[in-house]
């Protein structure tokens, strides 16, 4: 099973040369850290930069910098600074070439929620709408359960919709899987979990072929 | 050259009144036109409805207004962060509008650049689309979002001129370019406001036609929300 650093070391792998990548708040952000070097890279922050450095050494803060989780942040060399009108357009446009965020349900059609909580107090969905409406490839980070031990990836999602039928993969602590026609297909296994385990937390339709492979990290 | 400047805050904010839109600029704290919500305040005009992406927190920001009750309706895309806004939206106090933040930037700048309304594929198939008209093109389904329109847009530039051209800085830079010219009347507040000539034209982000008041802001407090820094080692 992988804690929130495997799960973001796994999505780091399908981050490839010449991406424009968004990353959402939570272990999505942690994904920056695992991102080969040798490749070219950079990432869209919604609030307006593109080329999105780490977060910078103490008193080098700068106000008028941060991202759209509100952090201090540093910009790369080659980074460019926009309006929001104009980030969205890099969104919507689909110039962003990989989204990955996190969410409280995935349905196996590629339904995706991770924004309201009836009864529950609702801060809003940020560019989340906006990321998975528009987005070609789109890549999800969660648990596989929820604290209380209820399976996330769900025949349909119980929880109000962010955006419908657009969720291309999703990985959690358990699994690496595609949404297809036929439902959630099993791609890889975590290190030590079995496909039974899996099947077990997992609501939603599961297909898979043959022998599922263990995950390289 | 047509002159924009006004001397300070409070001739910049006349003919603000009760009942009023409002567009007000920044994401988080950052890049808010912190002088024209002080003045906002001290003006005690009620009634409010406020387009801006975020709410400020408790102290800062358009948690001011909150605290003052000056807020009847607030559309943002996101609201966490803030005490007093979630005990009068629970309450009832404050109607709460949330709306995907793309939409919000284009509703903006579709009031900006003269169109009633626009497609957005952001909030199909969710509740944000429940009542509005949806339109399938080449396979893919939108959903019809109206330009906002406002009596003032409030927004804070680093540099301008007299004539209201505008530089911003960083991603202090979010949504005020697109709230100018969005309102029947824009107000720009500047960290400096330089002589008439001094900018270079190539460097304009907003030409000085959007904007129809500016001013030479003070006391910028430029609060940090997240301070979070690497490690020196």
């Amino acid at each position: 099973m992988l804690d929130k650093n495997g799960i973001a070391k796994r999505i780091a792998k399908e981050v490839k040369n010449g991406y424009y990548v968004n990353l959402g708040i939570g272990i999505p952000t942690l994904v920056a850290n695992f991102v080969r070097e040798d490749i070219e890279v950079e990432f869209q922050s919604e609030n307006g930069i593109l080329g999105m450095g780490p977060f910078p050494f103490e008193g080098e803060e700068d106000a008028d910098l941060i991202n759209a989780g509100k952090q201090t942040i540093t910009a790369l060399d080659g980074a460019s600074y926009f309006d929001s009108a104009m980030s969205f357009s890099m969104i919507r446009g689909q110039h962003v070439d990989l989204t990955i965020l996190g969410a409280m349900e995935v349905a196996e059609n590629g339904d995706i929620a991770n924004w309201k909580i009836p009864g529950r107090l609702v801060k809003g969905m940020g560019g989340a709408m906006d990321l998975v409406a528009s987005a070609d490839n789109i890549i999800v980070a969660m648990m596989h359960t929820n604290k209380k031990g209820d399976s996330k990836l769900l025949k349909r999602c119980s929880l109000p919709l962010t955006g419908v039928n657009c969720v291309k993969k999703i990985v959690t602590n358990l699994a690496v899987l595609e949404v297809t026609n036929e439902g959630f297909k099993l791609l890889e296994r975590a290190p030590g979990v079995s496909v039974d385990t899996i099947l077990e937390a997992t609501e939603g339709h599961v297909v898979f072929e043959g022998d599922v492979p263990e995950m390289k990290l | 050259m047509i002159n924009k400047k006004v001397d300070n805050v409070q001739d910049a904010l006349q003919g603000v009144k009760s009942g009023m839109t409002m567009l007000l600029g920044g994401f988080g704290l950052c890049g808010i036109p912190e002088n024209a919500i002080s003045e906002l305040v001290a003006l005690n005009v009620k009634n409010l409805t406020c387009i801006s992406n975020n709410a400020g927190v408790d102290d800062f920001g358009l948690g001011l207004l909150l605290q003052k009750h000056q807020i009847k309706k607030m559309i943002s895309s996101y609201v966490g962060e803030n005490d007093e806004f979630e005990r009068q939206m629970l309450s009832g106090e404050l109607d709460v509008e949330l709306i995907p933040q793309g939409t919000l930037a284009e509703r903006c700048r579709a009031a900006q650049a003269g169109f009633p309304a626009i497609y957005t594929p952001a909030g199909y198939g969710t509740e944000v689309a429940e009542g509005k008209e949806t339109r399938e093109f080449d396979g893919k389904m939108y959903v019809l979002e109206h330009a906002f329109k406002a009596d003032f847009s409030f927004v804070k530039a680093w540099k301008g001129d007299a004539a209201g051209n505008l530089i911003f800085k960083g991603t202090a830079r979010n949504f005020n370019p697109n709230m100018c010219g969005a309102a029947k009347i824009t107000v720009a507040e500047v960290e400096e406001l330089v002589p008439v000539g001094a900018l270079d034209p190539n460097q304009i982000h907003i030409p000085g036609i959007f904007v129809q008041r500016i001013f030479q802001g003070k006391d910028y407090e430029k609060r940090i929300e997240q301070r979070t820094i690497t490690p020196k080692n």
